[in-house]
């Protein structure tokens, strides 16, 4: 089988933030960068796949030179081969336009199956794996708690979780695109080996082209005053006087 | 091309309960309001559509009961075709998020997911969503022409009226083009066996934990303190708790009176589940935690520590 998963290096803040891009984004000197949890869980489950009924894995990112790092993590995971996609109009605020550069790198790869992590970290919209299934005219399955390939590899057997811990179980024909939960193996770190192999992987560039146009435009970023609206009071003292106040609390509740 | 359309859910035989925020988000947006829902059994739930400020409804009727993303996008497509809004507006749950941006990349709409704020300026809609954990709000404009489709959090907006009586109703037909790829096989009830809805007080516990071993003890003072014991994902997916302790938007939807989140860091997919707690208190060691953006009080400690003298407290 030749699975495609596809990851993100996401940006990560601290409280306190200052503001570049003429106010449309943090300064990049107020963030690390990293790859988006979820994704290493559709890659595991891709190796995963692929050392049971062979094939290969193919990790591709849309994202800036610093993506690349991202990919080498995957690489140093035992994926075998890694695409970046990238084009300077390409705005990673638009999941839509990720979604379609995806799809153009992609197409070509002819894969039996695509993984993507459930969401970012840093713009949680659950968006990609559904646009790019979209883009590439095949069916998608959200959330995924468990993935079985049957029939040799050409059907999928899924159980996909809703809120509320209600799960449903469903089979669909590939290629599918599907987007894992996290929890639903153990992602692996890798061998010695395999990552000696990550730092010397070529990492070939796709542009790709139209697909990348970006019709969502950050006005200006902010932090919120309070993103509850709440004041909060925070509590003065060591454990005993933070236990007593919980006591307190809940004693008015009851 | 003009107005917004409401698309809400059915679930358990019932409109999701987010509808009325969807209105009230509609409403301010400006321009008319319709409604949509796509289901088996629409009929049962046309009472519950009933909301001030919605001007229409639309519906189509599938032909399965249950929950088909696929049927869903073909419907709402219909609907879209059908109502030409120049706003789309859903629920950012897993239903809807499980087609909403391939609709918006099957019609070339614009998109933005989990936003908090809409407003028009000078005619253009104008989206605020969290970013970078929820550190950041970015606003967002729509560079085109299309119309645009977003995904609201739920429990930012508050709800609109009920009305009297439901707006008038346009059946909107789905063609026979419009087949799931993908076949439902069963549904698997929640793990039962905790209550965490019923619970006045909630203590949950999330990766400050630390150990397995520790979480004993948490459940002991909640148990003695009347407490629901509740839990992040990162200890339900290390099987240090069974599922139906998880608190978020894949656990438990919880609104207590008292929510007290111990070494919990407030992923948003936490937050989702309990932000709408009447009270809520935080103990983490990191100052910078999400979880003290909600918080009403909050103490920057060693949750271990605090629970030992809970212990010798009660």
């Amino acid at each position: 089988m030749k699975i495609v998963v596809c990851v993100k290096q996401v940006v990560e803040v601290p409280s306190y933030v200052e503001f570049g891009a003429g106010g449309a984004d943090v300064d990049p000197a107020f963030t690390s960068r990293e790859l988006n949890d979820a994704d290493t869980y559709a890659v595991e489950e891709a190796l995963r796949i692929r050392d049971e009924v062979g094939g290969e894995v193919v990790v591709v990112t849309a994202g800036d030179e610093g993506a690349v790092e991202a990919l080498r993590r995957c690489v140093a995971m035992g994926a075998d081969r890694a695409v970046r996609v990238w084009s300077d109009g390409l705005s990673v605020h638009d999941p839509i336009a990720v979604a379609r550069s995806l799809a153009a790198a992609i197409r070509d790869e002819a894969a039996d199956l695509v993984f993507c992590g459930v969401q970012s970290s840093d713009a949680a919209q659950q968006s990609t794996g559904p646009a790019l299934a979209s883009a590439l005219g095949v069916p998608s399955v959200s959330v995924a708690t468990k993935v079985d390939v049957v029939s040799g590899g050409s059907g999928l057997t899924v159980r996909r979780e809703f809120e509320g811990g209600l799960a449903e179980v469903v089979e669909l024909d590939g290629p599918a695109v599907i987007t894992v939960q996290t929890g639903l193996n153990t992602p692996r770190y890798g061998s010695f080996k395999e990552m000696m192999k990550a730092k010397k992987a070529q990492i070939p560039v796709v542009d790709p082209g139209d697909a990348g146009a970006s019709r969502v435009k950050v006005r200006r970023m902010f932090v919120p005053a309070s993103s509850g609206g709440r004041d909060i009071e925070m509590i003065d003292g060591g454990p005993a006087q933070i236990a007593a106040r919980i006591v307190q609390l809940v004693r008015e509740v009851g | 091309m003009s107005g917004v359309l409401v698309v809400t859910e059915v679930v358990d035989g019932r409109l999701d309960e987010s509808v009325r925020e969807l209105v009230t988000a509609a409403v301010a947006v400006g321009g008319p309001v319709t409604l949509g829902v796509a289901a088996a059994d629409v009929d049962a739930v046309l009472a519950d559509t009933a909301i001030a400020g919605v001007d229409e409804v639309v519906t189509v009727r599938l032909a399965a009961g249950g929950f088909d993303h696929e049927l869903q996008r073909h419907a709402v497509r219909a609907m879209i075709e059908q109502v030409t809004p120049d706003v789309v507006v859903l629920g950012y749950t897993i239903r809807a998020a499980a087609y909403a941006a391939a609709l918006a990349e099957e019609l070339g709409l614009g998109f933005a997911s989990d936003v908090v704020g809409l407003s028009r300026d000078a005619g253009e809609l104008v989206a605020i969503k969290p970013v970078y954990g929820g550190k950041v709000y970015a606003e967002l404009g729509f560079a085109s022409d299309a119309a645009v489709l977003v995904t609201l959090r739920p429990g930012v907006w508050e709800q609109a009226e009920v009305a009297g009586a439901p707006a008038a109703v346009r059946e909107v037909a789905l063609g026979g083009s419009a087949v799931s790829r993908v076949r439902h096989v069963e549904y698997l009830a929640p793990a039962g066996g905790v209550d965490l809805k019923r619970a006045d007080v909630i203590f949950s516990v999330g990766r400050g934990v630390g150990a397995k071993e520790n979480i004993e003890k948490f459940a002991e003072i909640a148990n003695k303190l009347g407490a629901g014991l509740g839990a992040s994902r990162p200890l339900v997916d290390s099987g240090w708790l069974p599922a139906a302790h998880q608190v978020g938007q894949t656990g438990v939807s919880v609104k207590p009176k008292l929510y007290v989140a111990f070494g919990i860091s407030g992923a948003l997919q936490h937050l989702a589940g309990m932000s709408g707690s009447k009270k809520i208190i935080a103990i983490n060691t990191d100052k910078d935690a999400p979880i003290f953006n909600v918080a009403d009080v909050g103490a920057v400690a060693d949750i271990l520590e605090v629970a030992d003298e809970l212990k010798a407290l009660i």
